[in-house]
């Protein structure tokens, strides 16, 4: 294993053929990747190519066996979850972990304690500092609720509150503990059109008002499409592209990725009609596979790309 | 009427230490999901180092010519005639013991953890199980050759003196009694207020809900668990002091039955959730007193441990623990 040292170039989070095996399998395998600060990237991908992975490398959950992911020119690797949570990087989760018998305000405040010093002496004795500091947590928890819009949800439990407003409730709980990069894993699954449309607008807030960076997996690809300036794209744990959305939208591989991972029996179907049609095998006398019914790519009246993933078979099909 | 009462006045007493170990199996178990089984060790550890400080401080009257010297002291015997040189110097002994023996096991119970748990907190959870039953053995049996197997507990003079308070009627209330009453009130009331409402609390009630979302949002899960052990077994340790005080001795092994029946108010209650520790230590205190009274002392504990089974048949996640309210 060569340890490859990487050289900061002075973008925020820089990945140098980050690797992390499990057992046989490479969950994400030689990853190279650079965010500029002030920027909104997307990361996709199929289901299991290995983007929450690459998350959970970035914020500490998992050491890289092999490579680098620098912050601010600081190696993440080996180190506790909360000293890079200290650095800088935050995050929200797939399915949502919000501390559920807490409240909303709780929740939030929770993610102030990495931006305060007092301790246990001075919550034994409830020093006049402490005071201070417990009403300033409590002030700024209320300012990030109003920033999301939850603020009249304050005192309610956490698991209370309805799908959508417990992700946005996630996002103010990072938001809470200050960072310079907030990775957002799937954000708007599981929201309906106008929700989602809210969700765009907040992240575009987080970047231009409080001039964060976003790090965004998503599989919703009208929120890909709308909001990243720069995508990378993941497959079986290898970067299979990167580039402007336009570029991604065309890219051959990125589509062929998506199908192939998502839908086996629709890319099965695709292979024998181009085969039959090339004359290559006899044509199919049974019924095809009724995934095939569905065609997983569409594009709309915008040209955009929509790539039927999991969560939006299940809308659509909810639909 | 008046015996009923006085049953009640024991009880509460009883359930008050009861409570305060309580706290330090469901505090663990919030935290870790792990049954700390040398927790009632911790409860006679702290009876021990109280023995220690007590008798290393001697008397009342020793205290009394340091407190003597101390500036505040006319200004206290001007408000209150109470305040002897006597009564002071019981107070700031009893303040030292109990502080003493409070933090030292504390930061045993930090020990333990760091060497004993830590270790194992990704192996299947009955390791660190069979690691606290070690750490229970072990920690018993160095007391008994350290020390010994029994120690009488001195009482200080001050509070062997003291009268026995009337209530109303013929009721009456020994001092050391009340004295454990008001303190465990107290300190339950703190932890309660420190839990549900300080920083640290709020950190606490995070990671025992879901570890890995705290240490993401910027909490070192590591230092929470050491402050949960240290909590943990600072109240036990003053459980176990007022254990030498009230009944004038500790042994090596006097932590196992109070600390079954910590254990099992800690589940009556809903284990995990520490105001139903407070809520069983109290019953089980009660149930014992009035089951002694009224039926038989001998048969105490079997008529307790079977009102138990029957709450458990009929509430299997303890009496608090399906609503939870605050877990830790």
């Amino acid at each position: 294993m060569n340890k490859v040292v990487a050289e900061h170039q002075g973008y925020l989070m820089q990945a140098t053929n980050a690797t992390i095996q499990f057992g046989g399998l490479r969950a994400v395998d030689s990853v190279n990747m650079n965010i500029e600060a002030g920027t909104i990237v997307a990361l996709i991908g199929p289901n299991g190519a290995g983007k929450t992975t690459f998350f959970n490398l970035l914020t500490g959950i998992y050491t890289p066996t092999e490579g680098e992911i620098l912050f601010e020119g600081r190696s993440v690797s080996g180190k506790k979850t909360h000293v890079i949570a200290d650095w800088g990087i935050s995050r929200t989760f797939q399915n949502i972990r919000l501390f559920k018998e807490m409240t909303v305000l709780e929740n939030v405040m929770v993610g102030r304690h990495v931006r305060t010093k007092s301790g246990f002496f001075g919550a034994t004795f409830r020093t006049p500092s402490f005071r201070r500091e417990e009403k300033q947590i409590q002030e700024d928890a209320e300012r990030w609720l109003e920033f999301v819009g939850l603020i009249e949800y304050a005192n309610d439990l956490a698991s209370n509150l309805p799908y959508g407003a417990q992700r946005r409730l996630e996002i103010a709980r990072a938001l809470a503990t200050e960072p310079k990069l907030i990775c957002l894993d799937e954000p708007a699954a599981g929201m309906n059109e106008s929700e989602s449309a809210d969700l765009d607008d907040l992240i575009l807030r987080i970047r231009d008002e409080l001039n964060i960076t976003v790090f965004l997996i998503e599989h919703d690809m009208k929120v890909v499409m709308n909001l990243a300036e720069y995508i990378y794209v993941l497959d079986f744990g290898k970067l299979i592209a990167e580039g402007l959305p336009a570029e991604i939208q065309s890219n051959p591989a990125v589509i062929e990725a998506y199908l192939g991972q998502d839908m086996e029996a629709a890319i099965k179907a695709k292979r024998r009609a181009l085969l039959e049609a090339r004359g290559e095998i006899a044509p199919e006398t049974t019924p095809k596979p009724e995934a095939a019914a569905k065609d997983p790519v569409m594009m709309d009246s915008d040209g955009v790309v929509m790539v039927a993933t999991e969560d939006n078979k299940e809308k659509n099909d909810a639909a | 009427m008046e015996f009923f009462v006085q049953l009640l006045i024991d009880g509460l007493t009883l359930g008050g230490m009861y409570a305060l170990i309580a706290l330090g199996f469901t505090l663990v178990y919030g935290i870790l999901l792990m049954i700390n089984f040398a927790h009632a060790e911790m409860f006679m550890t702290g009876g021990f180092i109280g023995y220690g400080v007590l008798n290393l401080l001697g008397s009342e009257s020793t205290i009394a010519t340091v407190s003597d010297t101390l500036p505040f002291m006319s200004f206290l015997q001007s408000t209150q005639p109470f305040f002897t040189t006597t009564a002071v110097g019981f107070i700031l002994m009893m303040l030292l013991t109990f502080g003493i023996s409070a933090v030292l096991t504390g930061l045993l119970g930090i020990t333990i953890e760091r060497f004993a748990y830590r270790p194992l907190r990704n192996s299947p959870r009955l390791c660190a199980l069979i690691s606290a039953l070690g750490m229970s053995l072990f920690l018993q049996n160095f007391v008994l050759l350290a020390v010994g197997h029994r120690m009488v507990f001195p009482t200080p003079e001050f509070l062997a003196n003291l009268d026995a308070v009337p209530l109303f009627g013929a009721i009456r209330i020994a001092p050391i009694d009340l004295i454990i009453f008001i303190t465990c009130l107290v300190l339950l009331f703190t932890l309660d207020r420190f839990v549900s409402k300080t920083k640290l609390g709020k950190a606490m009630r995070a990671t025992s809900q879901d570890k890995d979302a705290a240490g993401l949002m910027g909490i070192n899960i590591n230092s929470v668990i050491a402050l949960t052990f240290f909590i943990g077994p600072a109240l036990g340790a003053v459980a176990g002091t007022f254990f030498g005080l009230k009944y004038g001795v500790v042994t090596f092994n006097m932590g196992l039955f109070p600390g079954i029946k910590a254990f099992t108010a800690a589940v009556l209650g809903g284990i995990g959730n520490l105001r139903g520790a407070m809520l069983g230590g109290f019953l089980i205190g009660v149930l014992e007193a009035l089951a002694s009274g009224y039926i038989s002392i001998a048969y105490r504990d079997v008529i307790t441990f079977a009102i138990l089974i029957l709450i458990l048949i009929f509430r299997p996640g303890g009496l608090l623990g399906e609503s939870v309210v605050e877990k830790v």
